[in-house]
């Protein structure tokens, strides 16, 4: 009430004479403080090391290692994988989410998926690929084929158990987000089912479909343990050549091989974030 | 959403770096100084001295030592019961590459590890982080198993086996490996690229084919069969996946190949008579190491042939001490302990580092693409 009473008889300009008032940007500090440390500065020092070589001079042939038929063989490795299992995670999972979305808004069904998503969704690395692993491993107990060994298909369908959720809830708002009085309205102007589809709800759900797609393939980019811990006699991805890289005991460990790695990686990262900002702007518009 | 785990792991490190930097770096007296480049117990002093001055200074930081690999969780504490200092283990799963990075990233602190036990390929080019140090039993240890001032000494070794559950019969040749009841079944202890254990066990299969240590080429072909057979598993081994029965045959070092290693009882050891293929570990001290008498302490204490002494405590964790020839002539040897070995027959086969070298760059361009 105190202050209310000074603000409303005049005292403001006296007070902020008093006391120096805060920038309003000094809020932000601990974000970007946060961001700088964890973010920004690894990338700074992935990008500079990778520039130089062992014994420190400037090199910039280490990032013509990116083109290399081996180097190559590792992103192939990683786009394949992050494709089969964003694809079909998200296809699968928008499934689900447009089944549990047409269901009663407030039932215990939707709770449910909602919530199994959103544990589901952080259920991977070392855990998820013991499961698997008791489940359908070698001498698993269910199966013990071995086609799931396969690479990419087979650790696609382990991916696919984070990959799903994850879609179920960043889809949800999208699906949500259909109106049903454009239903009706189309309805009302005489538009079968298919055509409501065709000419609403598609092109209204594309660019949320897409841009849901694009952050299943980047999570699966960065996914490095659950991989690691279902078949790390071989590098098949990016990450896992990271690994060895930094980690080789035979001789072939190479910080900044590794960091040429990184880059190649931060570099994809961008391309795919920037393609997920520019669908979210355009899916946007239709979820106010 | 995350940039890369490497960018993550490099701001952690940073972190870290900055955190360790803070803490306070053990406090140098006079002792101290002597015994950081003291290069025998003699020469600082005399093995009383280094007792006390290990004692004073009260701890060890050791690394990348699981307890149950070659006894070591046992050394630990009968070092630590012995002498009364704390032994700090950490990262006891690590690779002797991440040894040597952590002398490097904590190079003058308390916690910089004193102490380092390295594959060869690691201790031959990182010798300018070590201390030259000649341990009172220099004399027990052949000449071709450590350098000529100490900066490194190989300590404990053994070959390279194949270890197996007993269902599948008794396994006398690698080609019965490829047999059908092994689907699925044959595992490395880890990426050849980047272990050394799995390295050398596809050099033991290159020798089992007719290959030479110049040439991992055969061994690479072998486990190509394999995989064309469906026989390879994926999974690395590890103590788990043997108990659990996921990898029931596994290329590894004998020693950690035994039975009373994995835990399993069924389990039998194989070493192919016509690919005997040996390999060591090194000790090496940091040459700045926090606590400089009590890693020298610890090395007196490994090479000791006391039948408490580390020489011993590797046998009887199924590894084969460097000094066990000299401990057989003079009888200090645990002897029950040494017949309980895997039998091997044939002559063995040491890589030279140039060898090992090859190998490792010939598996970089070829491993994937046998196995992928």
């Amino acid at each position: 009430m105190a202050v209310a009473a000074t603000t409303q008889d005049g005292a403001r300009p006296a007070r902020a004479g008093r006391r120096p008032s805060v920038p309003g940007w000094v809020g932000t500090v601990p974000f970007f403080a946060y961001v700088g440390v964890f973010l920004l500065l690894p990338t700074g020092i992935v990008i500079w090391d990778s520039l130089r070589n062992t014994t420190g001079g400037w090199y910039l042939t280490s990032v013509s290692q990116l083109a290399s038929p081996q180097v190559r063989g590792y992103f192939i490795g990683s786009v394949k994988l992050c494709l089969i299992s964003s694809a079909g995670g998200a296809a699968l999972g928008a499934i689900l989410a447009y089944a549990v979305a047409s269901g009663n808004p407030d039932g215990a069904v939707r709770r449910l998926y909602i919530s199994a998503s959103g544990v589901l969704a952080q259920f991977g690395g070392v855990t998820l690929a013991f499961a698997f692993l008791v489940l359908i491993g070698p001498i698993g107990l269910l199966l013990h084929a071995s086609w799931y060994f396969d690479f990419p298909w087979g650790i696609s369908l382990i991916y696919a158990y984070f990959q799903i959720p994850l879609m179920v809830l960043v889809f949800m708002p999208a699906i949500d987000g259909l109106k049903v009085q454009w239903r009706e309205a189309s309805e009302n102007l005489g538009a079968s089912t298919w055509q409501y589809w065709r000419y609403v709800g598609a092109p209204l759900l594309t660019p949320a479909f897409l841009g849901a797609t694009l952050l299943l393939f980047a999570n699966a980019l960065s996914a490095f343990a659950t991989i690691q811990a279902w078949e790390n006699q071989i590098a098949y991805i990016v990450p896992q050549q990271i690994s060895t890289s930094l980690s080789s005991e035979v001789g072939l460990a190479n910080v900044n091989y590794a960091d040429v790695l990184a880059l190649g990686m931060v570099i994809m990262v961008a391309i795919v974030m920037t393609g997920y900002a520019l669908l979210q702007r355009r899916a946007a518009r239709w979820l106010r | 959403m995350k940039a890369s785990h490497k960018a993550a792991l490099a701001g952690f490190v940073v972190l870290a770096v900055a955190a360790a930097g803070c803490s306070s770096s053990s406090g140098g007296s006079s002792s101290d100084a002597k015994w950081k480049t003291a290069t025998s117990a003699a020469g600082g002093g005399g093995m009383k001295a280094l007792i006390t001055a290990a004692k004073k200074e009260g701890t060890l930081n050791v690394i990348a030592l699981p307890p149950t690999w070659a006894n070591y969780g046992n050394i630990i504490k009968t070092f630590e019961a012995k002498y009364g200092i704390t032994v700090n283990s950490a990262l006891p799963d690590g690779t002797s590459q991440q040894e040597v990075d952590a002398v490097k990233s904590e190079n003058g602190t308390a916690k910089a590890p004193d102490v380092l036990d390295v594959g060869m390929a690691v201790a031959l080019v990182n010798t300018n982080l070590f201390a030259p140090y000649q341990v009172s039993t220099w004399s027990a240890i052949p000449a071709s198993q450590k350098a000529t001032n100490g900066v490194w000494v190989q300590d404990y070794g053994g070959y390279m086996a194949v270890g197996y559950s007993s269902k599948f019969g008794t396994i006398t040749s690698l080609n019965d490996l490829l047999g059908k009841k092994f689907h699925n079944a044959v595992a490395l202890n880890g990426n050849p690229t980047s272990a050394n254990a799995a390295l050398n066990g596809v050099m033991m299969a290159s020798l089992a084919e007719g290959g030479s240590a110049s040439s991992i080429a055969n061994g690479v072909a072998f486990f190509h069969k394999l995989k064309q057979a469906g026989n390879f598993s994926p999974v690395s081994a590890t103590g788990a996946t043997i108990k659990a029965g996921t990898t029931p045959v596994v290329f590894n070092w004998d020693y950690l190949n035994l039975p009373s290693y994995v835990g399993v009882s069924n389990w039998k050891v194989f070493v192919p008579s016509n690919a005997v293929l040996g390999g060591y570990y090194a000790q090496a001290i940091n040459k700045n190491a926090p606590h400089p008498a009590a890693a020298r302490l610890w090395e007196e204490f490994l090479y000791s042939q006391a039948a408490a002494g580390g020489q011993n405590l590797w046998l009887e964790g199924g590894a084969r001490p460097v000094e066990q020839p000299a401990m057989q002539s003079n009888g200090t040897i645990n002897a029950a302990a040494a017949a309980k070995l895997p039998a091997v027959t044939g002559t063995p086969v040491f890589l030279s580092p140039t060898q090992a070298t090859n190998a490792a760059t010939y598996l970089s361009a070829n491993w994937a693409k046998a196995i992928g």
